[in-house]
């Protein structure tokens, strides 16, 4: 893994993020201050108040790195605004969209960065109890994570009266069950809690009724791992990065058939083609690029005329995908975008909670039309079956997995529809895949 | 010793062992309870003990929690990494994440599904290995991806997967 990453010419690259990955010793608390860690936690609590620190992160610019794009010093307004008699904050490592692992990285190569950032949240909005959901899949990053809070809670930097200040916090690790729904807020909320993660309807948000009913920050890990940086250096500094609506920088996590697997961290607006031709070094055997699958399964596949579009939450959802939390899967020539639809409708299915019907029913029958096209038992008429339905999924599943579930079938058809027909009509799939048509 | 007391021997022995499991799952539950929202890390720690959650196990931890059963299997069933049946002693994952996937996990499956003789989900029949196939395990720059025992293996080669396992055997 380690070597992987290396390839990548760092110049090309800013790493905020990712600055002290690969550098430090992750499990020496010692190695993070001495590259600053922690010091933008004393300036919090012994120099700023909690408005303060939450005017500096609205200046950034920075928006939720989970996929949602919500502007994160708003998130942590609204949640110190709201009454409640207790306020928590809570990092959401629970990294599941496949193809995703950017927040691994982040977990097992920098942990304190996350203690950090989580304990200046909590310190601007006014909780006093945190807690790291994440998912058992990783259990390196709970491991790291655990003797960061011990080292930190050893040193007081977290605990009683942080920095002599009347500021007290604590923080624990959840891990999560192997159930995709609970990186949704308000599943993971439920299942911090200890109960089954089905989400519940929205509003009310976290912000104002989140763990035990009580205002909730809830934050990604990429995104905490930003805040130490913004704090350090100012808002206007970080808002200068990127671009004027997606400010900062943004690790993707690059995979699939492209030369250079792993993670490269780049300002918001780089271009896809910059990102998987220069950094990623195109694409493997002297194939043609097809497709590059963004946002995972709650995004889209872009087709080579999208290849000069930049990487920023607004543009990616004008053109039907979607930043999600960075995964970037390439895909060749030999790929069959009608598979790939399958592919993650049969994950989408799979990890619905049923809990809502278009959630539940809704995705097994687009599964079963897509199962049917891939089979060769495909009509004509099951094109538009897929697109109403789809429709009807996105406006009324309970929660943002629901609604996010057609876009890989949309994504598709909007770009690769001729494929779908070929599947339908001429029974035939031109990339080679679907056995039973070739 | 009679063939009668050395299977009353063993049996003694096994009974032992439970009830030293049993003490060893009180013990667990003693030091979560009273806390909120514990639940899912009790239910982890039990699975750590006992390799799976039997029934008797979730009555366990229902009765000592003092939550209902029902809840307790209701967050069992719901979980995908809880087990309510018997795992084999080393369990092979295979990522079938989107980098394992464009990587051909499809045919990493059905490899180990003729080597083993199995379908992924269940467990050979001397009880060695079981089967899974896992969500994305986040090393995607090494796909397609298996995982044995919690080993790390990356660029599998579907040709060479039978001298992987009998590393294992």
């Amino acid at each position: 893994m380690q070597e992987q990453e290396e390839i990548y010419s760092l110049e090309d690259q800013k790493r905020i993020a990712l600055r002290n990955c690969g550098l430090i010793d992750p499990e020496e608390i010692r190695d993070y201050i001495a590259r600053d860690g922690y010091k933008a936690l004393a300036k919090t609590v012994r120099r700023s108040s909690p408005p303060e620190i939450i005017a500096e992160v609205k200046s950034s610019g920075l928006r939720g790195r989970g996929g949602g794009g919500f502007p994160t010093g708003v998130k942590w307004e609204l949640t110190r605004e709201a009454v409640g008699r207790e306020k928590y904050v809570i990092c959401n490592a629970d990294e599941g969209d496949p193809g995703a692992f950017m927040d691994r990285s982040l977990l097992e190569g920098d942990p304190h960065s996350i203690v950090e950032g989580l304990t200046i949240a909590a310190y601007a909005v006014g909780a006093q109890q945190g807690y790291v959901y994440v998912r058992a899949e990783y259990p390196l990053a709970v491991r790291r994570l655990e003797k960061a809070i011990t080292d930190a809670k050893e040193l007081g930097l977290i605990g009683k009266n942080i920095f002599r200040s009347n500021f007290s916090f604590d923080l624990e690790v959840r891990v999560g069950a192997g159930a995709f729904v609970c990186g949704e807020e308000t599943a993971l909320l439920n299942s911090v809690q200890g109960d089954r993660g089905d989400p519940r309807g929205k509003p009310p948000f976290p912000a104002t009724e989140g763990l035990w009913g009580q205002p909730t920050v809830i934050n990604n890990v990429e995104t905490l791992a930003n805040i130490p940086q913004i704090i350090l250096k100012g808002g206007d500094w970080y808002s200068q990065l990127g671009t004027a609506d997606s400010t900062g920088t943004k690790v993707f996590a690059l995979a699939g058939d492209v030369c250079n697997t792993g993670l490269v961290e780049v300002p918001m607006g780089t271009t896809l083609k910059e990102i998987i031709f220069d950094l990623g070094g195109g694409i493997p055997d002297n194939k043609g690029f097809k497709a590059a699958q963004t946002g995972g399964p709650s995004g889209g596949c872009l087709p080579e005329e999208h290849l000069d579009i930049p990487m920023e939450y607004d543009t990616l959802i004008e053109v039907g995908s979607m930043m999600g939390s960075g995964g970037l899967i390439v895909m060749d020539e030999e790929t069959c975008m009608v598979d790939v639809a399958r592919f993650y409708l049969e994950f989408t299915q799979d990890e619905a909670c049923g809990k809502c019907t278009p959630g539940r029913v809704g995705t097994k029958r687009l599964l079963e039309t897509l199962n049917k096209i891939v089979e060769g038992r495909g009509e004509v008429e099951d094109i538009e079956k897929l697109k109403a339905l789809s429709r009807d999924i996105k406006k009324t599943a309970l929660c943002g997995l629901g609604q996010s579930a057609p876009n890989p079938i949309l994504s598709t058809l909007q770009y690769f529809e001729e494929e779908y027909k070929a599947h339908v009509i001429d029974k035939d799939c031109p990339a080679g895949v679907c056995e039973e048509l070739v | 010793m009679s063939t009668k007391t050395i299977s009353q021997e063993i049996e003694k022995q096994e009974l032992d062992s439970d009830q030293q499991r049993f003490a060893e799952l009180d013990k667990i539950i003693a030091a979560n309870k009273g806390q909120a929202g514990v639940l899912i890390n009790v239910l982890h720690k039990a699975q750590q003990l006992y390799g799976y959650l039997p029934r008797e196990v979730q009555l366990r931890i229902a009765e000592k929690l003092e939550v209902p059963f029902s809840k307790v299997y209701s967050v069992v069933s719901f979980y995908s990494l809880f087990s309510t049946e018997l795992q084999g002693e080393k369990t092979i994952e295979v990522c079938t994440g989107t980098a394992c996937y464009v990587k051909g996990a499809a045919d990493v499956v059905s490899k180990l599904e003729s080597e083993l003789g199995i379908a992924a989900g269940d467990t050979t029949e001397d009880g060695l290995f079981t089967l899974k196939t896992t969500r994305c395990v986040g090393v995607c720059s090494l796909a397609p991806v298996i995982l044995v025992e919690d080993d790390v293996h990356g660029d599998i080669e579907i040709d060479k997967t039978a001298e992987l396992l009998d590393k294992y055997k």
